[in-house]
């Protein structure tokens, strides 16, 4: 019988620990268990049958850690195919009646992802499916994706599943005491990313014992779809009398996990500290219980590495700013791959209450597929929205949606059939939300009737790709009110009859409404409201305007969804204050202020970034910068110098330098720049090295005095680092390494750069480094800290 | 209990300004601003952060000019000299997990005032939890009738950051508390530390202790920005 058949009328009951027991059968310390399959098969089989002697439906292979990155292709073939026999074997052998399966025991890599860590997505997708094809070669029933305890991992196992097998894929995370996976992911957030993917158990395993573990198991059975599984320890682990005992017995197990199975889990075993004995008092107590059945939830929820957004109960706000039409810094930023604007984008619209960001890159003339996927993988390393990935290119969405660490919503699909067939069957495969767009071939209808037909055709499209209603939004699309007045009343009762009739969610893109038309926010913000009492669910909209802010904190106050007025109240007291007049302010700044420091100078002396920004909203771009920027930097460059004035404190001078030559930039004429030397530092933190903090004040501290500066990021190889030098002609670079280990590839890239580009001088720092470490490994200078390095490129470039 | 895995999880210890500001590069001083900058980055980690450490106890024997750990051999004369008079061995891994991280490269591209700042609350955090593990293992240990020495961890003085390799196979950090250890050897998360704590019976060796001289005064490098003054 298949496995899912099965499911639908019976409790599934998996196996307990492996581990466990092949310690006490001997297993060393730091010895890979994984091994045993090959040297001890009888130990490995003999576990096994005593799993399925025991009730287990389903015993795992013992191959957690069978992976490339610890065993050669030969061995992983070996062991793979040995464990697969081990557990079939144990199925011939025991005297069990149970229907029994084998499944591909798959663990995690040990290793964290980029950008924290070094593993490259691709990487781990390479290494899941190399075991994941061992396992369907050697004739798994199916695949058990466990212990995971971050979502981008888990992510790369069940694509690597997904994509090299049509087996049944099971999937197991691991939650701490506060309810989260190691890397920060809510069940809610899990069970939204791994069910849009096509896995068909979600649960939770090893973690806890079962009751610390009630809270996580509740959130998946609201949410989830699919079986629920619950694998947990026996307890925690603790010494006592010499040895490592678990509070939990099998009496007590077994009861709890009875209360587990009577909440709707489907799928109940054990993970750490249970041994047959937990499996067999389980099965005996719980085998006569009549499963809960395994109801849709109907939940439009979308989600990112952290949480879950989920459509419905309130509005939702998605932030639009990420979007390079009418934005000329934002498209230069874009052609110079400079992610940080972008991040500032969407750091200031999470500030201002964004719930989702729309991340939109187009622009003639890059390649969108590879800016949006690495947009993409920019923003999601430090915002904890969910996104809404956005392009007309079906390989644009296709190269962001697989980077993407959650679920996302999909911008866009319309009622045209070549759209459907692009993008539906990349929702299918990478699991989201989509905006459905109410157009076609036909262009867009003028009646109400006319687009809840095109939503109606989009419905039924999106079924035979195996989409159904709750992950599509319908955008009934808001038209510039200025072309043609009755257009924002088509819209709203497209949305009205969508929502209601239709039972699905609705989103609007309100800006496009006042297109034409001065004081654009007074319209947007009242369509906001009228939108919202239609049933609108979501709404794509700038965060950073104040009046829709305000239209959204009133309609939630109105509405009974800010209880206590909580987000209104703090809401109202973070407006800005009316301006006064700016009255100046005497510079108290370290070492010898300027005998007549103008306002901007000591705006930056002193650290003041929005005053710096404020003041240097006029005059002219270049006497500012000689003028102002410059000798008030020095005041605060000189008094570090001197040990007057600390690091925070330089720093905060030289944000506030910064924000003030943001302002100069966008007067500068085009194709200028602010800049005082021609020629760009190349700096870099050398390969194997992911610190950063030390170069990325470098790169601030040179581009306050003025060079232009081309930033390779973190662990670049030297020949990356030395092309980037020949192409820029740059007579500077500067390279960082933090550690031992990484001194000798800073080593391998200065003896390539004296060698392709003789004219480049080498600047290095870091912690690890002293002068006399820079000068054995052929550095031209060691620079003690980053004032050191701009006065060395001073010196070079002068 | 030589030979398991335990895992201990602390609440949030206090946050000790004086130490973030030594990290930060601005030791000693008490301006406004920064202080100001710093408590800031402080209320954001608040609450934000997982305080975890996995440990295993191993024999340790001294053993000609090597020491064995249980674990791995060394020829590490410091470690042998910070070893001396100890039957055993505390090893463990501490993090404070992902999110610090999260908040150094958020504000990075934005502030670098407070990614500085974020840093040096990272260091003074994971400084934090492993003075509350190795308090935790002195209050056992005096039960037993024994003391711990100051902690050490690979690539002070001679101890080569290999070790780390090996630490990582016997503790499983991974799956015990998400640490994992990259190719050249870094930590991610990257406010984790791995370290060796002696353990000796009380009034051993005395005369000879090196606990006299841990810490920053054990230290070679005199001009060390973080030197404790």
């Amino acid at each position: 019988m298949k496995i899912l058949n099965y499911l639908k009328k019976h409790i599934l009951y998996l196996d307990g620990s492996m581990g466990t027991l092949l310690q006490s059968a001997g297993l060393l310390p730091g010895e890979y268990p994984e091994k045993w399959n090959l040297s001890h098969p009888d130990v490995i089989t003999g576990i096994h049958t005593r799993y399925y002697d025991a009730g287990s439906n389903v015993v795992l292979t013992n191959t957690f850690g069978a992976n490339l990155l610890k065993f050669s292709p030969d061995e992983l073939e070996a062991i793979v195919h040995a464990a697969v026999e081990n557990a079939r074997e144990a199925a011939r052998r025991s005297s069990g009646t149970q229907a029994k399966w084998v499944a591909l025991d798959i663990g995690p890599t040990g290793r964290i992802l980029k950008p924290y860590g070094d593993l490259d997505f691709e990487d781990a997708v390479a290494v899941f499916a190399a075991t994941v094809k061992a396992g369907v070669r050697s004739g798994a029933d199916l695949v058990f994706i466990e212990t995971m305890n971050d979502s981008y991992e888990t992510k790369a196992a069940l694509l690597a599943a997904k994509e090299n097998c049509s087996l049944p894929v099971f999937v197991s995370n691991t939650y701490g005491a506060d309810g989260r996976l190691m890397t920060g992911a809510s069940p809610a957030a899990m069970v939204a990313m791994l069910e849009g993917m096509g896995a068909d158990a979600v649960g939770v395993n090893c973690s806890l014992g079962p009751n610390a573990l009630i809270p996580v198991i509740e959130e998946y059975l609201r949410t989830a779809s699919v079986p629920v599984l619950c694998k947990p320890n026996a307890g925690m682990p603790r010494p006592q009398d010499g040895k490592t005992v678990f509070d939990i017995e099998p009496d007590e197990f077994s009861l709890d996990m009875a209360g587990m199975i009577s909440r709707g889990v489907r799928i109940a075993g054990g993970c750490c500290g249970t041994d047959p004995e937990y499996i067999r008092q389980l099965v005996s107590r719980t085998a006569d219980t009549d499963p809960l059945p395994v109801l849709p939830k109907n939940i439009t929820a979308v989600s990112s590495y952290t949480h879950a957004v989920e459509f419905g109960s309130a509005p939702v706000l998605i932030g639009e700013r990420i979007n390079p039409t009418g934005k000329k810094l934002l498209k230069q930023a874009l052609r110079d791959h400079d992610m940080n604007y972008l991040l500032e984008e969407g750091i200031s619209q999470q500030e201002q209450g964004a719930h989702i960001l729309d991340v939109n890159v187009g622009l003639p003339g890059i390649d969108e597929a590879a800016v949006l996927r690495d947009a993409v993988c920019a923003i999601q390393a430090v915002i904890s929205l969910p996104l809404q990935i956005d392009s007309a290119s079906p390989s644009a969405l296709a190269s962001a949606l697989r980077r993407y660490n959650g679920k996302p919503m999909i911008n866009s699909v319309n009622g045209r059939e070549d759209s459907m067939r692009a993008v539906f069957p990349l929702a299918k495969k990478y699991g989201g939300v989509v905006v459905a767009l109410t157009l076609d071939e036909n262009g867009i209808p003028a009646t109400a009737e006319g687009r809840v037909a095109i939503a109606g055709k989009i419905l039924s499209t999106a079924r035979k790709y195996g989409i159904g209603p709750k992950d599509l939004v319908f955008d009934t699309l808001a038209m510039t009110i200025s072309a043609d007045p009755g257009s924002a009343d088509v819209a709203l009762e497209s949305l009205r009859i969508i929502r209601t009739k239709l039972g699905c969610h609705t989103s609007l893109g309100i800006s496009n409404v006042s297109f034409g038309l001065p004081e654009r926010e007074f319209i947007n913000s009242a369509f906001f409201i009228m939108a919202l009492e239609k049933g609108l669910s979501a709404a794509i909209m700038n965060p950073r305007s104040a009046e829709m802010m305000k239209a959204y904190r009133a309609y939630m106050a109105l509405r009974g969804m800010d209880g206590d007025f909580k987000e209104y109240l703090s809401f109202c007291s973070s407006l800005p204050e009316p301006a006064a007049p700016a009255s100046p302010v005497r510079a108290e700044a370290p070492g010898s202020p300027l005998p007549s420091a103008s306002p901007l100078q000591e705006a930056i002396i002193k650290g003041l970034k929005d005053r710096a920004a404020e003041l240097a909203q006029s005059g002219d771009p270049m006497e500012i910068i000689s003028g102002d920027i410059i000798p008030a930097l020095d005041v605060v460059g000189k008094g570090f110098e001197r040990k007057e004035v600390y690091l925070p404190q330089l720093l905060m001078s030289a944000e506030a330098a910064k924000s003030a030559f943001e302002k100069i930039k966008c007067r500068m004429p085009a194709g200028s720049r602010a800049s005082v030397f021609k020629s760009p530092v190349v700096i870099a933190t050398v390969q194997g090295d992911i610190h950063d903090i030390g170069k990325n004040i470098v790169r601030l501290l040179l581009e306050n005095y003025g060079f232009p500066v081309i930033d390779l990021g973190k662990d670049v190889s030297p020949e990356a680092i030395a092309e980037a030098v020949i192409e820029h002609h740059a007579p500077v670079a500067g390279l960082s390494a933090l550690m031992t280990t990484t001194v000798p590839a800073m080593e391998s890239t200065i003896r390539l750069l004296k060698e392709k580009a003789p004219w480049c001088r080498v600047v290095v720092g870091g912690s690890v480094l002293t002068k006399e470490y820079a000068e054995l490994i052929g550095a031209d200078h060691y620079a003690k800290d980053a004032m050191d390095t701009v006065r060395f490129a001073e010196k070079i470039m002068s | 209990m030589i030979g398991s895995v335990f895992i201990s999880e602390y609440d949030e210890p206090p946050f000790r300004m004086s130490e973030i500001l030594r990290y930060a590069g601005a030791g000693g001083i008490e301006k406004e601003d920064v202080l100001r900058l710093a408590s800031e980055c402080a209320d954001m980690v608040r609450g934000k952060l997982t305080y975890r450490v996995c440990w295993r106890e191993f024999p340790v024997r001294l053993d000609g000019t090597d020491v064995d750990l249980g674990f791995a051999r060394t020829d590490s004369v410091f470690l042998r000299h910070r070893l001396a008079g100890c039957n055993r061995v505390v090893l463990f891994a501490a993090t404070v997990g992902l999110e610090i991280d999260r908040l150094i490269a958020r504000f990075s591209a934005v502030s670098p005032a407070r990614a500085l700042l974020l840093q040096a609350v990272g260091a003074e955090r994971i400084e934090a939890l492993c003075d509350r593990f190795c308090e935790d293992m002195a209050c056992q240990a005096a039960s037993r009738g024994e003391r711990i020495l100051p902690r050490f961890s690979p690539g002070y003085g001679d101890l080569p950051l290999e070790m780390q390799r090996d630490i990582f196979r016997v503790l499983n950090c991974p799956d015990h508390i998400g640490l994992t250890l990259n190719e050249s050897l870094l930590m991610s998360p990257s406010k984790s530390v791995t370290a060796i704590v002696g353990v000796k019976k009380e009034g051993c060796g005395a005369g000879d202790d090196p606990e006299e001289s841990a810490g920053c005064d054990a230290c070679p490098d005199s001009d060390c920005p973080f030197r404790k003054k």
